[in-house]
């Protein structure tokens, strides 16, 4: 039997870090609040204490400020786990983020590289503030020289933390906040797949149903209502938001004729968006229907008491399955 | 000028005639010049006409269409030459991208900087071998990995070892204009709170493309960072000596353990900012005059000539200057565009699907036209 125990997706990115930091003495912690407390969402608790303050460390508040160092940190040897604390606080890194950390090994012509693994928690429907809730992975998906990567259950997420900072790219990893407590399974013997493949979650016939991070559970609720009312949805869990594993979506496009992508994000100019171009692209005798996506408004991320009706849910995705089917 | 009106101190050596004088609060400056010889003033003085000469030299390169910009260094000789020798053989340096001088001063091959103007390609030389790192065109990014790389020094306990072979700090490049980036201010505060190993070298060129740095800022640029707990001195940008010592202190004490410091380097941009720029436009031309006669070179000629070198060792540096000239030339007009699978080298380290994919969809693409012909 493998090795598996329960733990929720906070505590398995916790333990996905632990161990890389195990493994590779030039893995670095730092970002806001990060040691003592264990950041807010106390995904680096207890890693001060076993690393000590060399090696998990706070930084001042200063999002550039963090992305820049990793950057030099990286030229020396070290790899950066950098933690941003929110998503909507990402933008004074974004200059470091697109024009230097995304650049530096195609500007060195491989002469360096840039094993830096940005955290971002990221997604709403937690009744937060302004800037807590948003969805930005298609700007770093839409810059060259980036990976960008979401788990949306334990297990990804302890594993896919480590491949993150094992890879010696850049890594933007988007945990899901809203889903950070709910437990799954970890096995800790082997990872389930590279960090960039798709993943068939649920077999189904007659739709595909692609999404990730925070809204695989939503996806998988819409899958179990229609599988009740007799729609049989074939549930993909991307992974992956750059690059796409197109590959397993287009072998179940094949085999249902019918797509439906669902996000969080805006709609317009999302990762949905370039999933839907490209199976137009190459799966076009085999679709039944337009792509259709799923996702939130082209507005602000609005105040918490209107985000239900923001954000996408089982019954708007259902909706678009029967747009889908009835095409 | 300070605020108030008053006079900045500011560390010079040079008199504007060519006399070495070290005023009595400075001394601490003027042990770096007691361990210097002749030839190393020579190679100073060899190496600001080399510098002065490639740029004119680029210049016209960029005006006959072999390079897409220019970027002079004209007037900044000191300031580049000078502290490029003030730092150790175990130190890094992040330049911005007007850093030729401090560039030659470590082996940067002058052609690798021709090649980033003229297109061939982003930089490319290996900055962890050369210790020079990469130019940055986004102004100021390179302070802050200027900082985490030097934060990476003190994590791997190369500072204050009391051994001198194996200590190393860090040096970061940046001009007046850059001051005014968020980057600067943050790598100050992440310095001055790790007690980083790191000089932050402000040339202070007066202007950032037509803005005078009284528009960048109202407090004279060596106490920027006097609020961060970076303390910072002022040097006459102008004077080689003072430039080389003054670096040279500020990297020791960054090794040994003493944490990072500001120097200002007031100097001048006799040049425009770029060659698509014309500052006759904007600045007025009793400036330039006036920063013309305190030309950096002539002053140490003055020097030179008063420790009994002569014409010859001008003559011969003249000729030198003609014979590099001819040399870049000749090789600028060899140079080779890159070829198509530079588009899709190194965007990332490990593989990638989609860039193979592309890079095989435009291989295909390009092949079919030589296909066409054949036919």
């Amino acid at each position: 039997m493998s090795n598996s125990v329960e733990m929720p997706i906070a505590k398995a990115i916790n333990a996905g870090i632990q161990k890389a930091m195990q493994n590779n003495n030039k893995v670095l912690v730092f970002g806001e609040d990060v040691a003592e407390l264990g950041g807010v969402f106390r995904v680096t608790e207890g890693l001060l204490a076993e690393f000590g303050n060399k090696r998990v460390f706070n930084s001042p508040i200063a999002e550039s400020g963090i992305v820049g160092t990793a950057i030099g940190l990286a030229m020396r040897g070290y790899r950066s786990v950098a933690e941003i604390q929110f998503e909507g606080f990402v933008y004074p890194a974004f200059n470091q983020i697109v024009s230097q950390l995304a650049k530096l090994t195609n500007r060195s012509e491989g002469h360096l590289s840039m094993p830096v693994v940005v955290r971002i928690p990221y997604g709403g429907g937690i009744g937060a503030v302004e800037h807590h809730s948003e969805s930005p992975e298609a700007y770093f998906s839409h810059t060259p020289g980036l990976r960008v990567i979401s788990p949306s259950n334990s297990n990804d997420a302890y594993w896919m933390i480590q491949q993150a900072i094992e890879s010696n790219d850049p890594v933007i990893f988007f945990e899901p906040k809203r889903r950070y407590w709910h437990k799954g399974m970890v096995n800790l013997d082997a990872p389930p797949s590279g960090m960039h493949d798709a993943k068939v979650i649920r077999e189904g016939t007659q739709v595909t149903l692609v999404s990730y991070g925070p809204m695989i559970p939503t996806a998988l609720q819409a899958a179990e209502v229609a599988a009740a009312e007799g729609t049989s949805i074939e549930v993909i869990d991307l992974r992956s938001m750059s690059p796409i594993d197109f590959g397993t979506i287009i072998n179940s496009v094949k085999k249902t004729g019918r797509l439906v992508v669902a996000s969080e994000a805006s709609t317009s100019f999302s990762v949905s968006a370039e999933i839907a171009a490209k199976v137009a692209e190459l799966a076009f005798y085999h679709l039944e229907a337009p792509v259709i996506r799923v996702g939130s408004f082209d507005v602000p991320y609005p105040p918490a008491k209107l985000e239900e009706l923001f954000l996408p849910d089982a019954d708007r995705i259902l909706e678009a399955v029967d747009r889908s089917l009835n095409y | 000028m300070t605020p108030q009106g008053g006079r900045v101190p500011q560390v010079q050596m040079l008199s504007p005639d060519g006399i070495f004088e070290v005023p009595a609060e400075y001394a601490e400056y003027g042990k770096y010049i007691e361990r210097l010889n002749l030839d190393d003033f020579l190679k100073f003085y060899r190496d600001m006409a080399r510098i002065r000469r490639f740029d004119n030299e680029c210049t016209a390169l960029q005006r006959q269409g072999q390079m897409g910009l220019w970027v002079p260094a004209i007037g900044q000789e000191a300031a580049q030459i000078g502290s490029g020798y003030g730092v150790g053989p175990n130190d890094h340096m992040f330049p911005s991208y007007r850093e030729h001088g401090v560039a030659i001063t470590h082996g940067i091959d002058l052609m690798s900087i021709i090649k980033i103007m003229r297109g061939v390609n982003h930089g490319g030389w290996n900055p962890e071998e050369t210790r020079f790192h990469l130019y940055a065109i986004v102004l100021a990014t390179q302070v802050l990995h200027a900082t985490g790389y030097a934060m990476g020094v003190n994590f791997d306990g190369l500072v204050g070892t009391g051994n001198p072979d194996v200590d190393q700090a860090v040096i970061t490049y940046f001009g007046d204009g850059a001051t005014a980036e968020g980057d600067v201010s943050e790598a100050l505060l992440f310095a001055a709170t790790t007690k980083a190993p790191l000089v932050f070298f402000c040339q202070n060129n007066q202007w950032a493309i037509s803005s005078p740095v009284s528009a960048q800022t109202v407090v004279p640029l060596y106490l920027r960072g006097t609020g961060f707990g970076v303390p910072g001195i002022q040097v006459d940008g102008n004077d080689v000596l003072a430039c080389y010592a003054v670096t040279a202190k500020h990297m020791d004490d960054a090794r040994n353990g003493l944490g990072p410091s500001l120097i200002e380097a007031l100097t001048y941009r006799v040049g425009a900012h770029t060659t698509s720029d014309d500052p006759t436009k904007y600045r007025p031309a009793e400036e330039l005059e006036y920063w013309k006669a305190r030309d950096p070179l002539t002053r140490f000629e003055k020097f030179l000539r008063r420790q009994g070198v002569g014409d010859d060792f001008f003559e011969e540096v003249a000729i030198a200057g003609d014979q590099l000239a001819e040399q870049i030339r000749a090789e600028t007009f060899a140079m080779p565009n890159p070829p198509l699978e530079n588009i899709f080298r190194h965007v990332y380290s490990d593989p990638h699907p989609l860039i193979a994919e592309q890079q095989a969809w435009l291989e295909g693409y390009e092949a079919s036209f030589d296909e066409g012909e054949a036919k």
